[in-house]
């Protein structure tokens, strides 16, 4: 080992320090002067964000013999992760403030579950792999139970850490048996072992794999393997849903990419059918259970289940396309999502608390902007043109076409057909019934600019995508 | 400024709607806010009506291909083009358009009693989508249009619908989204097979049997549910009855243009032999439309429903006329026939929409659309009745009206193609004239019925004003059509030719 090469680890290093540092500032901090906390944290993600455009790894970079990789899709995931937790608390600040929740410790606990997802991202072995999953997921079982003295959030996280240590079980069990049969933990080393060996490709491996798949589509939602999410995203408080909901996505799909593409991709055909089994019942039970839904967070869960759905499904095709697919879609559609939620936070203002799809009923007469806002996010998800959803299943659609899987493509818009029915049920609550209560939406000018700012996006990513489609090509077309 | 004239008419509407919808209204209509809101919106779809004549004088009618074509990049990555033209089908659609939308605002005028703004904004919105999806030659710029234009529509109906809107406008968005989903997946196929979305591309590319079938089925997904055909037109009456009057409008005269502007600009030169084989099928759903649904429409006994049903009725000829093709021996007929649909298309669209704005006059007086609550209309409100019963005359094919000249093409290229499909055709002469004449006799004349009809007061100036407008483009198209049929002929001739060669 080198020491030069820490330089290439200057994310997760930086990070971690300015962990420490806001740690212990949080520590001098009173309660009335919290904000400080927010700042730190979000200078702390800011300059994390500044550190990864500043280390350019080129065509990659592999270091600590093997362990971590820095890569074209390490940046594009990492900067995607550090801007949607800082979005985050952008959000969350003033209703943490208002629900007398506003402790250093929604700060520090998700600094340390994006430092986990910045190490997951960076994973070439298995056991880097692991230690970031972990990282990521203590912190976020400690944040669905931040609010302590709320027993729906506590059930919430408690089933969340049982089934989640269930999930890390069985991928860590799987990792054991792969390690066994390959005799290696990193991912270049499996493939490497895998092509020169064919004979490798035999039950064994597979019976490890199955358990991978079942880690790798706990952590996404995938169904059968979904339970955990609607359950949590309904328990926790919103902007901690908002937060699971957003960057965590993004460190899955390198969880899945790393695994299944960079270290299985000589497995493909196999690891291929079951991840197109569980793509294709995400989206059917996603998208039919979310109709039934009356709680908005609940909805938005399924909601999720369903979009994972589409990007195994993308990942499923294994070609460089459906990759660069995956990632245009997990990336649009984290966007869309930070909005959703976003939203909901800023309707839940002043001790009330939106739970069900019937308070967000005549928002169009209380914030027409607002509104509106919230019906670009809604047909951006049910993919209407020329938000920029559409052109994320566009994407996913054209992959699939190309490989032949025409029945699988029309599965897909049909089940997308079938999601609209909930998402324009939102649009009807806002603008075709009246409103409940006339209070005013209360809001810092900086949440409205952001939330705003936010929604437009994808209305603007709808209208630009080329230049993110490219990116998000370059960065299979490179590795 | 004419390179660009087609940019200008779908970008000014829509900026100019959002325009709007920025300065917002106070809620009340009747603030000078408000009032100011409704002048603006006249003023820009007056506006836009005004630039597309440039499209009719500018036009070349013995050009072939497309003109006013603007194209340059837009996704260059998934091979998208920001790629707008107009021929002689589209161009007579697109002036129907901003012909429609103005009277549609005038209309709206007093009648729209919350936020008249967003209402505004959303027909001005609506206007410049509709003539994107005449104009679009790039098959995502098109389903762009295509798709986002049910958005305006949706929220239309909904917030000012009556009340069983929320269904209605469900119904309405789902039906049509699931037909234009299959569409979308036809095109990425399209677009691997030729590495474009340029429609003409498409037009070129050879493509197998089997290809052509499942494509012209995605597209008649789209354009069947958009038309509406039967059996899937059973949201169409349910959206009618529930749209606000501009809405309702709207849908009849331009919406279901769509369905038929999709056959003749996709489906046949795209996938012609694969409209050749299901030109059977299309044929028997147009007569089923034509002869069933003019039975259907007899039964009804609300205004709108019948209108409804009787645009549906109208619009089989519409898609007769575009699948005769293959069934008449020499090309003067398949022109022939394809000329009466694009008429009709056209005609139908004015006549729909004096129809409803008829109903909606009526509405507006006695907020009931049951022809039961009416009779004897003619006593208190004549000059209406005039109106009104010029409509139903060319809503039943009366010669001398524009209904008549399209519906009459239509069953001449029948005739030369097999006399039962001119038999079954023909029977709309008596069936449209059944159900419009038999409302007309209930509602228009007779006895003054009760005393609400007996307080009904005549048409207003901005009524009159309406009216009369849509009263002269119907008597004008009827005596003398020629100006439409001229704009076609050279893209029908051509159109034809390319449908002749087969792509397999």
């Amino acid at each position: 080992m080198n020491l030069s090469e820490f330089v290439w680890a200057a994310p997760e290093m930086t990070l971690l320090g300015l962990i420490c540092v806001v740690l212990i500032a949080d520590l001098f901090i009173d309660d009335d002067k919290r904000i400080v906390t927010f700042w730190l944290a979000m200078l702390s993600v800011g300059i994390t964000a500044l550190t990864v455009l500043w280390t350019d790894p080129g065509h990659g970079i592999v270091i600590f013999d093997g362990s971590y990789i820095s890569d074209s899709l390490s940046q594009i995931l990492k900067l995607g992760c550090a801007l949607f937790v800082g979005i985050g608390f952008v959000y969350a600040r003033d209703y943490l403030i208002a629900n007398d929740l506003h402790k250093g410790e929604f700060y520090l606990l998700s600094l340390f579950g994006l430092l986990g997802m910045l190490i997951m991202i960076s994973a070439n072995s298995m056991l880097t792999m692991y230690l970031g999953l972990e990282t990521l997921a203590l912190s976020m079982y400690a944040l669905v139970a931040i609010d302590r003295n709320n027993v729906v959030s506590a059930e919430a996280a408690m089933k969340y850490f049982v089934l989640g240590a269930i999930a890390s079980g069985c991928l860590l069990y799987g990792i054991s048996w792969i390690y066994g049969v390959t005799g290696s933990l990193q991912f270049h080393e499996i493939a490497a072992a895998i092509a020169a060996d064919p004979g490798l490709n035999n039950l064994p491996l597979w019976f490890g794999l199955a358990f991978l798949i079942v880690g790798i589509a706990f952590k996404f939602g995938g169904v059968p393997f979904h339970m955990w999410l609607p359950d949590v995203y309904q328990g926790a408080r919103t902007p901690v849903t908002l937060y699971l909901a957003t960057a965590p996505k993004l460190a899955a799909l390198a969880l899945a990419l790393r695994i299944l593409v960079g270290g299985l991709g000589g497995l493909q055909d196999t690891w291929g059918q079951m991840v197109m089994i569980v793509a294709v019942l995400s989206l059917l039970v996603g998208n039919i259970v979310a109709l039934a839904q009356t709680n908005i967070k609940r909805m938005l869960g399924y909601s999720t289940i369903a979009h994972v759905g589409f990007i195994l499904l993308a990942l499923f095709v294994g070609t460089e396309q459906g990759n660069a697919a995956a990632l245009f879609y997990t990336l649009t559609y984290v966007v869309a999502a930070a909005g959703a939620f976003g939203v909901i936070i800023l309707m839940s203002r002043g001790g009330f608390e939106a739970h069900n799809i019937s308070d967000i009923k005549g928002l169009n007469e209380r914030s027409p902007w607002f509104a509106a806002m919230m019906m670009l996010l809604m047909f951006s998800m049910a993919g209407i043109p020329p938000l920029v959803g559409f052109f994320g299943k566009l994407n996913v659609i054209a992959a699939l076409l190309d490989a032949n899987y025409t029945g699988l493509a029309i599965l897909s818009v049909v089940a997308s057909v079938i999601g609209a029915f909930y998402y324009l049920r939102v649009i009807w609550y806002m603008y075709f019934e009246a409103a409940e209560d006339q209070a005013v939406l209360q809001s810092g000018t900086d949440t409205r600019v952001v939330l705003s700012l936010n929604s437009l996006a994808v209305l603007a990513l709808g209208i630009m995508p080329g230049w993110l489609w490219t990116l998000c090509v370059q960065v299979f077309a490179a590795s | 400024m004419s390179q660009h004239l087609l940019s200008i008419l779908i970008w000014l509407p829509i900026f100019g709607g959002f325009a709007l919808l920025a300065i917002g209204d106070a809620g009340d209509y009747k603030s000078a806010r408000a009032g100011m809101m409704r002048n603006v919106a006249l003023a820009l779809s007056a506006v836009t009506f005004i630039l597309s004549t440039g499209l009719y004088t500018g036009f070349d009618n013995a050009a072939t291909g497309m003109q006013f074509i603007e194209r340059m990049e837009w996704i260059a990555s998934l091979g998208v083009h920001y790629y707008l033209g107009v021929d002689g089908i589209s161009a007579p659609l697109i002036l129907l358009t901003t012909f429609i939308t103005p009277l549609v605002v005038i209309a709206g005028w007093d009648s729209i009693k919350t936020r008249p703004a967003q209402y505004f904004a959303a027909f001005l919105i609506l206007e410049g989508l509709m003539i994107g999806v005449f104009a679009a030659l790039d098959g995502i710029l098109f389903y762009v249009f295509w798709e986002f234009m049910l958005v305006p529509m949706f929220l239309i109906i909904g917030v000012w619908g009556g009340a069983n809107r929320i269904y209605a406008t469900l119904k309405f968005f789902l039906y049509t989204f699931l037909g234009s989903v299959l569409m979308l997946v036809a095109f990425v196929y399209l677009y691997r097979q030729t590495g474009s979305f340029d429609l003409f591309g498409w037009m070129d590319a050879p493509l197998s049997m089997t290809a052509q079938k499942m494509i012209f089925i995605a597209f008649l997904a789209a354009f069947a549910v958009k038309v509406p055909m039967w059996p899937v037109h059973t949201w169409l009456p349910d959206a009618h009855v529930e749209a606000p009057t501009g809405g309702s409008v709207i849908l009849a005269a331009i919406m279901l243009k769509m369905g038929g502007y999709g056959f003749i600009r996709l489906s046949l030169p795209i996938v012609p032999d694969g409209s050749e084989y299901f030109s059977g099928l299309m044929i028997a759903l147009s007569l089923i439309a034509v002869a069933y649904i003019g039975l259907v429409a007899l039964m009804q006994t609300d205004m709108k429903k019948l209108i409804a049903y009787s645009s549906i009725a109208h619009m089989g000829f519409v898609t007769l006329g575009f699948f005769l093709l293959w069934s008449i021996d020499g090309p003067t007929g398949a022109v022939l026939g394809m000329q009466g649909g694009m008429v009709q298309m056209i005609s139908h669209g004015v006549i729909s929409g004096a129809m409803f704005l008829c109903v909606g006059v009526l509405y507006d007086r006695m907020h009931s659309r049951q022809i039961a609550d009416y009779g004897g209309v003619a006593n208190t409100m004549p000059t209406f009745a005039a109106f009104m019963v010029l409509f139903a005359m060319a809503n039943a094919g009366l010669p001398g009206t524009s209904g008549f000249v399209g519906e009459f093409m239509v069953i001449i290229a029948s005739f030369k193609a097999n006399f039962w499909f001119a038999f079954v055709a023909a029977t709309t002469l008596i069936l449209g004239a059944a159900y419009t004449l038999w409302m007309i006799k209930r509602v228009i004349y007779g006895e003054v019925a009760n005393d609400n009809v007996a307080r009904l007061t005549d048409l207003n100036r901005r009524e009159f004003l309406v009216l009369a407008i849509l009263a002269v483009s119907v008597l004008l198209l009827g005596l003398w059509p020629a100006p439409l049929v001229d704009m076609m002929n050279v893209t029908i001739e051509q159109l034809i030719e390319t449908i002749g060669q087969s792509k397999l």
